[in-house]
C-alpha cells in the first residue's frame, strides 16, 4: 500500500509548489483521519489495488493447479488438494466480488473524481465517506482473518445448505468471518451511494443542469442508486446465513422445513444488480475515455445517459436467470428470461454509440484509450455470450459450466480493463505526475493478450460440457486448461509491468499539466494535482464534451483553451 | 475519529462545533463544502431519507420471508402466535408510540430554540426506549424459557406440559405421558409430543405408529403427509438435529396455553421469524437510543438553536422509523387472524 | 433443425438425445447473430481505429452528436432479434420442462459424492443406464447439500436438493458404442470431491438388451439363500458351476466393484493415503480410538455399524459426522462383501 501512496512515496521532486492536496498537511493522520474525498479516493485506490493483486494471487494459483486434470488420469496434482483448490477459487470470487470489484471504481475513483467533476469541494458527507472506507478495510480484514479459521470453501456464492452445515472446517469455520465480512464492505457500498447521489442531486454547482453532467456521473449515479436499493436485501440475506449456520434458525435448511432456494432468490436479488454495480460505472467512463482520446463529441449523449438508468432499473428484475436449472417454477423462469432479452437492448446502444463516437475522430491511442478499445472488444464478447446464458434451453445445457465462468469474466473482469484505463486517465491529476507511456500501452497490450487466451478457450470447453469449479478434469480438456493458464501467466506479467509503470511514474514521472489529454470536463480544469478545496469559486460550466477549444500547448505539455496560451489551463 | 478529524484539519468544521474559533465569518455548524445551511440540511436531509429507504429495504427482505411462510404455511401462525403476549405487544406499541410523539415535540422545540424542554422531550424518548427494551426483554425470557424459539432450538416440550417429567424420559416417553395425563381427545400436548417423536413425521411413518392414543397419533401422521415431500427412504434424522432435549425439570410452566388446537409441523418458523424480525428491531432500536442519548448531550450543552437543528429533525426521522416499522411488526406477529 | 456452425466446429458433446437438435440450432442461431453483431461492432472499430488514427495537424472533424434514426434502429433491430432468441429458448426450455406421461421412470439419489439411480425392479446401481428411443424421467433427491445433474450428450441440466424432489426427462438417440458411455456430472459446488462426483450413462440399443442388464445389474440379488450359503462357501466353485449368472464374482471382487460404485473411495483410499476418512489398508484386525465409545478392534460388527450408523462410532482424528448413512440402500450381502474386500487389504509394509 505504501508504495502506491504518494505521501509516502516521499516529497514530489518537482511538483507544483502551489499548494495541492497531497502536500496541504503531513503526517500520518492527515490521512488516516482526513475528510477530503481526494485522499480518500487515493487510500481507496491503494486498498484495492492491492487487494486485487491477492485475488489475482488466488487466481493464478487455481490456473496452476488446473495444469493437470487428475490423478486417476494419469497426470499428477502437484500444487494443492481439493481442498486448498476449493478455497482458492471461493477467496478469488470473493476477494475480487465484493472487495475489488464493486468498490473499484465507485470508491476509488469516483470517489476522486465525482466532487471535482461536478465542480463540487466534496461530497456530500465527508465523514461518512471515510467511514465508508473504514468499513471497506473492517470488511476486508474480517474475509482474510477467515484464512485463519482455515479458509472457506463455499464458492463466492455461499449457496446453502453447503454453506451454512458443511461448509469449511468447524462451526465456525472460516464460512462466518467472511459473510460477516461481505455484509460490512455491503454497508461501506451502501454509505458511498447514498453519498453520490446526495452529492449528485444536492451540491451541483449553478449551471451545472443534470444533462451537462459527464456521463461518467450518470454511470455513477445508476449504480449508487443500485447500491442503495439491492445492498440492503444482500444485508439481510447474509444476517440470516450468519443465523442459520451459528443459531440454527432453519429458514433455508429443508431439515427443518425450510428451503434452500430462498436463499438462492435472496442473494442474486442483490448479486445480479451487482453486476451492474461493477459495470455501469465501467460504462461511464468508457463514455469518457472514448471521446477525450478521439477527441470527439460523445455520440448520442442522452441515450447513453437513458441506457444507464434503464440497465439499473432493469437490473433488479432479472435475478432468477441464475437459477434456470434450480427447481424455480417454470413461469418464474419465462418472465426472468424475457427481462434478461430486454436489457441487453441498453448494452447494446452504449456499444453503438461509443462506436459513433469514433468516427472521423482523431483516435489517439494513448494506455487509457488502449484499454478502453479493448473494453470494446471483450465486452462485445462478454455481452453477446450473455444471449446464449438468457436462452433458457440453451441454459439448461450451459449453466454453471465454464462458459459462464468465461462469460461473466468477460464482462465482470472486462471492468478491471476499465478500471486500468481509468488509473491511467486521472493518473497525472492524482499523482501530479505523466507515465511512461508506450511501457504502459505494452502493459495493456499483453493484458488484452493474457485475457482473451484465459478465458476465450473457457467458452469452448463450456460448450463441451467442462463444469466449473472442478478440481479434477477429463483429459480431453487438458489442452485447453493450459492455454488458459497460460494466459494468466502473460495476465500476470502485464499487472506487474503496469505496476512498474506507475511506480516508476511516482519516482520519476515528469510533472503533469493540468489538462494533459485535452478533455472538456471540470477535473481538468484545476492544477494537477488538485488544490486541497478543489474550486474557490465554482468554475464555468461548459459542455464536457465540446473539444473545439482546446488545444496543445507545447510550453505546458498540455491543453490549453484557446485564446488563452500560454497561461495555465485552471481557472484560478 | 471525528475529532481527530477536527484536529488535523482546522477548516473542515464537523459537527461537533468549535465554531468560536472559526474564521471564515458564515455560520459555525456550516461544513466548508456547502453553500448556504439551507443546502447543508437539504443534504443532510435526503441522505437520511435514503438511510431510512435501505432500512426499509434491510426489513423487506424480512417481510419478504415472513410473506412466503405466511403464504405457504398459514397455519403455522395461526396456531404459534398464540404464545406471544398481545397485552406486553400492545404496551409496548403504545410505549413507542408516545416515545415517537415525544420525539416529534423534541423536534418542534429544537426549531423554536427551546433548549430545555427539548433536552427534556429527548430524555422522556429515550425512557420510551429503554421501557421498550425492557419489556421486550421481559417477552424473550419468557420465551427462552419455555422453548419457544427458532429452528433447532424450539422445544415444545416445555410449554406444552405442565405437569413436567422427568428429564431421563425421551419424547416418546413424553408422549406417552402426555397421553395418560391428558385424557381429553383435543388434547393438542399428546399430539404435539408425538410429532416430537417423530420428527419430521413424513420421513419416519413408523415412528408415529409408537404413540398409541389413536386420535392423538393421526394428527401428526396427517400434517407430515402434507409435508411429506421427503423421500421414505431418505436417510434419518439425526437426534441432535430435532428438538429432542428432555423436559424441563419439574413445574416449568403450568399451562396457560390449553386453547391452541392442535400443534402443526414446523411451528419454529414463526419463532425463527419472531425473533429475526423483533431481534433487529431491537438492534435498531438500540441505534435510535444511542442518537438520541447523544442529541440530549448535545442538547444539554447548547448545541441546537433555531438556526440549526439538522441533528434533532435527522435523529427525529431515524426514530420515526424505528417505531413505524414496530407498527407493522405489531399487527404480523401478534395480531394474526 | 441441427447446428451447422456449432457442429463444423466441434463445439458440442455429441448429439444423444431429442433435445440436441434444437439446443445446438438455437446456440448456432445465436452464434451467427454474436459473430455478425461482433464482427460489425469490432471491424467498424478497427477500420475507424486505422483512418481516424491521430495524425499531426489533423483534428477530429465535427460530426452530429445525435441521430434520432441511427439510435432507434440499433434500438429496434437487436429487439427483433432478441425477441427471437427469447422464443427459441422458450421453446426449447418447455419442451425440457415438460415431462412426458407414461415415461420409463429412474430414482435419482445425490449424496456427498456419488450418484446412485434406483430403477423401477428396486435395484440401486451407481451407473445410470436407460434404453435409447424410451422417454426416461429422473426423479431426483439429495441426501445432503445441492447437487446438480447434467449429462452434457443430452443437453440437460437440474440442481438436486434435500427436501424437495426435482424432476428432468430425456429421450436418448444415440446408443453409447460398445464400452463406452456418456459422462454423468455434478455441476452445483457440493465440496471436497466436487469434481469427482461423475458417473456413466449407458444407451442401450435396444429394449431387450437393457433389460438384460437390468437383470443382470445385481448378481448378488438374483442368488436364494441357499444360492448364497452355497457361494459364500466357495466363490470360486459356485461361480463356475454358474456361468449363467453373469456379473459374479468373488465376495471380495465383488465388494471391491461396490467401494468403486458406491461412493466409498471418495473418502476411504485403499493404498494407505489419508483421506476423509481412513484409508481400508491394513484397516482389519487394527484397534480403533474414538472419541464417544470405548476403543474397538475392526472386525465384521463394527464394519457393519459403521455402513450402517457411521456417527455412532467417532474415530479420532477424523471429522464426526462425515460420512452419511448407508442404512436401506446396501444390502447384507453387499457388506458381506465390502468385509470380504477389507479382509484382503492387508498392509504389508505400509505405514498406517
Amino acid at each position: 500500500m505504501s508504495s502506491l501512496n504518494p505521501a509516502a512515496a516521499g516529497p514530489l521532486v518537482g511538483a507544483p509548489a502551489a499548494d495541492n492536496y497531497l502536500t496541504h498537511s503531513r503526517g500520518f493522520w492527515s490521512w488516516a483521519a482526513t475528510l477530503d474525498h481526494k485522499r480518500i479516493g487515493v487510500m481507496y485506490l491503494a486498498g484495492i489495488f492491492t487487494m486485487f493483486l491477492v485475488g489475482g494471487l488466488f487466481a493464478v494459483l487455481l490456473r496452476s493447479v488446473l495444469l493437470t486434470p487428475d490423478a486417476a488420469a494419469g497426470g499428477v496434482k502437484t500444487i494443492v488438494d481439493a481442498n486448498m483448490y476449493n478455497r482458492f477459487f471461493t477467496l478469488h470470487g470473493a476477494v475480487m466480488v465484493f472487495i475489488v470489484i464493486i468498490p473499484g471504481i465507485p470508491a476509488a475513483l469516483g470517489n476522486f473524481v465525482l466532487p471535482l467533476m461536478l465542480g463540487a469541494k466534496d461530497v456530500a458527507f465527508p465523514r461518512l465517506n471515510l467511514c465508508s472506507f473504514y468499513l471497506w478495510l473492517i470488511g476486508t480484514a474480517m474475509a482474510l482473518a477467515s484464512l485463519y479459521w482455515g479458509g472457506v470453501d463455499t464458492g463466492w456464492t455461499f449457496y446453502t445448505p453447503y454453506s451454512t452445515k458443511v461448509g469449511s472446517s468447524g462451526a465456525f469455520g472460516g464460512v462466518v468471518p467472511v459473510v460477516a465480512g461481505a455484509f460490512v464492505l455491503g454497508f461501506s457500498s451502501i454509505f458511498t451511494g447514498l453519498n453520490f447521489i446526495v452529492t449528485i442531486h444536492k451540491l451541483r454547482p449553478p449551471g451545472m443542469t443534470w444533462f451537462r453532467m459527464p456521463l461518467f456521473l450518470w454511470g455513477t449515479y445508476a449504480t449508487a442508486v443500485i447500491q442503495v436499493l439491492a445492498t440492503p436485501v444482500l444485508g439481510i440475506t447474509l444476517l440470516l446465513l450468519l443465523a442459520e449456520r451459528l443459531l440454527g434458525i432453519g429458514f433455508f435448511d429443508s431439515e427443518l422445513g425450510g428451503d434452500p432456494v430462498l436463499f438462492q432468490h435472496f442473494f442474486w436479488f442483490y448479486s445480479h444488480p451487482a453486476v451492474y454495480i461493477m459495470i455501469l460505472p465501467a460504462m461511464g467512463v468508457m463514455s469518457e475515455l472514448i471521446s477525450v482520446f478521439s477527441h470527439k463529441h460523445i455520440f448520442g449523449y442522452k441515450f447513453i445517459a437513458f441506457s444507464s438508468v434503464a440497465i439499473a432499473i432493469l437490473g433488479f428484475l432479472v435475478w432468477g436467470h441464475h437459477m434456470f436449472t434450480s427447481g424455480q417454477s417454470e413461469l418464474l423462469g419465462v418472465i426472468f428470461s424475457a427481462i434478461t432479452f430486454s436489457i441487453a437492448i441498453p448494452s447494446a446502444v452504449k456499444m453503438f454509440n461509443w462506436l459513433t463516437t469514433l468516427y472521423k475522430g482523431s483516435i489517439d491511442f494513448k494506455a487509457p484509450m488502449c484499454y478502453a478499445l479493448s473494453f470494446m472488444w471483450i465486452f462485445g464478447i462478454g455481452g453477446l455470450t450473455g444471449l446464449f446464458l438468457g436462452m433458457m434451453g440453451l441454459d439448461q445445457h450451459l449453466h454453471d459450466t465454464y462458459f459462464v465462468v468465461a462469460h461473466f469474466h468477460y464482462v465482470m473482469a472486462g471492468t478491471i480493463f476499465v478500471f486500468f484505463g481509468a488509473i491511467h486517465y486521472w493518473w497525472p491529476k492524482m499523482t501530479g505526475r505523466m507515465y511512461d507511456e508506450g511501457a504502459a500501452v505494452l502493459a495493456s497490450l499483453l493484458m488484452f493478450i493474457g485475457f482473451n487466451m484465459t478465458f476465450f478457450i473457457q467458452f469452448l470447453m463450456g460448450t463441451r460440457g467442462m463444469p466449473r469449479r472442478y478440481y479434477a478434469y477429463r483429459p480431453e480438456f487438458q489442452f485447453h486448461h493450459i492455454v488458459s493458464t497460460m494466459g494468466s501467466y502473460v495476465m500476470l506479467a502485464a499487472v506487474l509491468l503496469l505496476i512498474y509503470v506507475l511506480i516508476k511514474s511516482l519516482r520519476s514521472g515528469r510533472p503533469a499539466p493540468a489538462n494533459p489529454w485535452g478533455a472538456g470536463s471540470m477535473e481538468w480544469q484545476c492544477a494537477s494535482p488538485p488544490p486541497h478545496d478543489n474550486f474557490k469559486t465554482p468554475p464555468p460550466v461548459v459542455d464536457a464534451y465540446d473539444y473545439e477549444s482546446l488545444e496543445w500547448d507545447e510550453r505546458v505539455g498540455g491543453y490549453v483553451h484557446r485564446g488563452r496560451r500560454g497561461g495555465p489551463a485552471a481557472t484560478h | 475519529m471525528t475529532q481527530m478529524a477536527d484536529a488535523v484539519h482546522p477548516t473542515s468544521h464537523a459537527a461537533v462545533p468549535h465554531g468560536d474559533a472559526h474564521a471564515h465569518g458564515h455560520h459555525p455548524n456550516l461544513e466548508h463544502h456547502f453553500d448556504s445551511l439551507t443546502q447543508q440540511f437539504d443534504a443532510g436531509k435526503l441522505g437520511m431519507w435514503l438511510f431510512l429507504a435501505t432500512e426499509v429495504l434491510l426489513f423487506g427482505g424480512l417481510f419478504c420471508a415472513y410473506a412466503i411462510f405466511r403464504r405457504n404455511h398459514p397455519e403455522v401462525f395461526m396456531y404459534a402466535h398464540q404464545f406471544l403476549d398481545t397485552t406486553w405487544g400492545a404496551i409496548n406499541t403504545v410505549v413507542l408510540l408516545v416515545s415517537s410523539f415525544t420525539m416529534a415535540w423534541a423536534v418542534t422545540a429544537s426549531q423554536r430554540g427551546q433548549r430545555h424542554l427539548t433536552s427534556i422531550l429527548l430524555a422522556l424518548t429515550f425512557l420510551g426506549g429503554v421501557g421498550f427494551m425492557v419489556i421486550k426483554a421481559v417477552e424473550y425470557s419468557h420465551k427462552f424459557h419455555d422453548g419457544l424459539m427458532w429452528g433447532v432450538h424450539y422445544d415444545p416440550a416445555k410449554h406444552e406440559h405442565g405437569h413436567g417429567h422427568n428429564g431421563a424420559h425421551g419424547a416418546a416417553a413424553t408422549a406417552a405421558h402426555g397421553a395418560a395425563d391428558h385424557a381429553a381427545p383435543a388434547d393438542h400436548g399428546t399430539a404435539g409430543a408425538a410429532a416430537t417423536a417423530a420428527p419430521a413425521a413424513s420421513t419416519h411413518p413408523e415412528a408415529t405408529t409408537s404413540v398409541h392414543a389413536p386420535e392423538t397419533s393421526g394428527q401428526p401422521a396427517a400434517t407430515g403427509a402434507e409435508a411429506a415431500d421427503l423421500p421414505p427412504e431418505r436417510a434419518p434424522l439425526e437426534p441432535s438435529q430435532v428438538a429432542l432435549a428432555p423436559a424441563g425439570p419439574a413445574g416449568l410452566h403450568t399451562g396457560g396455553h390449553d386453547l391452541h388446537g392442535p400443534r402443526p409441523d414446523n411451528v419454529h418458523w414463526f419463532f425463527g421469524v419472531y425473533f429475526t424480525m423483533t431481534g433487529l428491531h431491537g438492534l435498531h432500536v438500540l441505534a435510535g437510543m444511542a442518537v438520541i442519548g447523544w442529541l440530549f448531550v448535545r442538547s444539554v450543552r447548547g448545541d441546537f438553536s433555531a438556526d440549526y437543528f439538522t441533528p434533532v429533525d435527522l435523529g427525529g426521522l431515524y426514530w420515526h422509523l424505528v417505531d413505524l416499522i414496530w407498527i407493522f411488526l405489531f399487527p404480523l406477529l401478534y395480531l394474526i387472524h | 433443425m441441427t447446428g451447422i456452425l456449432a457442429d463444423s466446429l466441434g463445439l458440442m458433446p455429441p448429439k444423444a438425445s431429442t433435445f440436441a437438435p434444437a439446443v445446438d440450432f438455437w446456440f448456432d442461431f445465436t452464434l451467427w447473430v454474436s459473430i455478425f453483431f461482433f464482427v460489425l461492432i469490432i471491424g467498424l472499430m478497427m477500420i475507424f481505429m486505422v483512418m481516424y488514427r491521430r495524425r499531426p495537424g489533423v483534428r477530429a472533424i465535427v460530426t452530429p452528436t445525435h441521430s434520432t434514426v441511427l439510435e432507434l434502429s440499433w434500438t429496434i433491430i437487436p429487439t427483433i432479434l432478441v425477441v427471437l432468441m427469447f422464443w427459441g429458448g422458450f421453446k426449447t426450455y418447455m419442451d425440457q420442462r415438460v415431462m412426458p406421461s407414461g415415461a420409463y421412470e429412474i430414482g435419482v439419489n445425490a449424496k456427498q459424492w456419488a450418484w446412485e439411480f434406483t430403477y423401477p425392479n428396486g435395484i440401486r446401481h451407481p451407473e445410470l443406464h436407460v434404453p435409447k428411443d424410451v422417454p426416461v424421467v429422473l426423479t431426483m433427491f439429495s441426501d445432503d447439500v445441492l447437487h446438480s445433474f447434467f449429462i452434457p450428450a443430452f443437453r440437460v441440466k437440474m440442481d438436486v436438493m434435500r427436501g424437495r424432489y426435482t424432476k428432468l426427462w430425456f429421450q436418448a438417440t444415440l446408443a453409447s458404442p460398445p464400452g463406452g458411455y456418456y459422462p454423468v456430472l455434478c455441476t452445483e459446488y457440493c465440496g471436497t470431491s466436487h469434481s469427482t462426483m461423475v458417473t456413466k450413462c449407458v444407451v442401450h440399443e435396444t429394449r431387450a438388451e437393457f433389460d438384460q442388464w437390468l437383470r443382470d445389474a445385481d448378481p448378488l440379488k438374483k442368488l436364494t439363500p441357499e444360492q448364497y450359503d452355497e457361494y459364500v462357501r466357495d466363490p470360486a466353485a459356485f461361480i463356475a458351476a454358474h456361468p449363467d449368472i453373469q456379473g459374479l464374482q468373488s465376495p471380495a471382487d465383488m465388494g471391491r466393484k461396490l467401494w468403486d460404485t458406491k461412493g466409498c473411495k471418495q473418502c476411504h483410499s485403499i493404498d494407505g493415503k489419508v483421506g476423509t476418512g481412513p484409508s481400508w489398508l491394513g484397516i482389519w484386525g487394527a484397534q480403533h480410538e474414538f472419541s464417544n465409545a470405548p476403543p474397538a478392534v475392526v472386525e465384521e460388527n463394527y464394519v457393519r455399524e459403521s455402513i450402517e450408523n457411521p456417527r455412532a462410532k467417532a474415530l479420532k482424528g477424523y471429522a464426526a459426522n462425515a460420512m452419511p448413512t448407508y442404512q436401506g440402500r446396501i444390502t447384507d450381502r453387499e457388506i458381506d462383501s465390502i468385509i470380504a474386500f477389507i479382509k484382503t487389504l492387508k498392509s504389508g509394509s505400509e505405514t498406517k
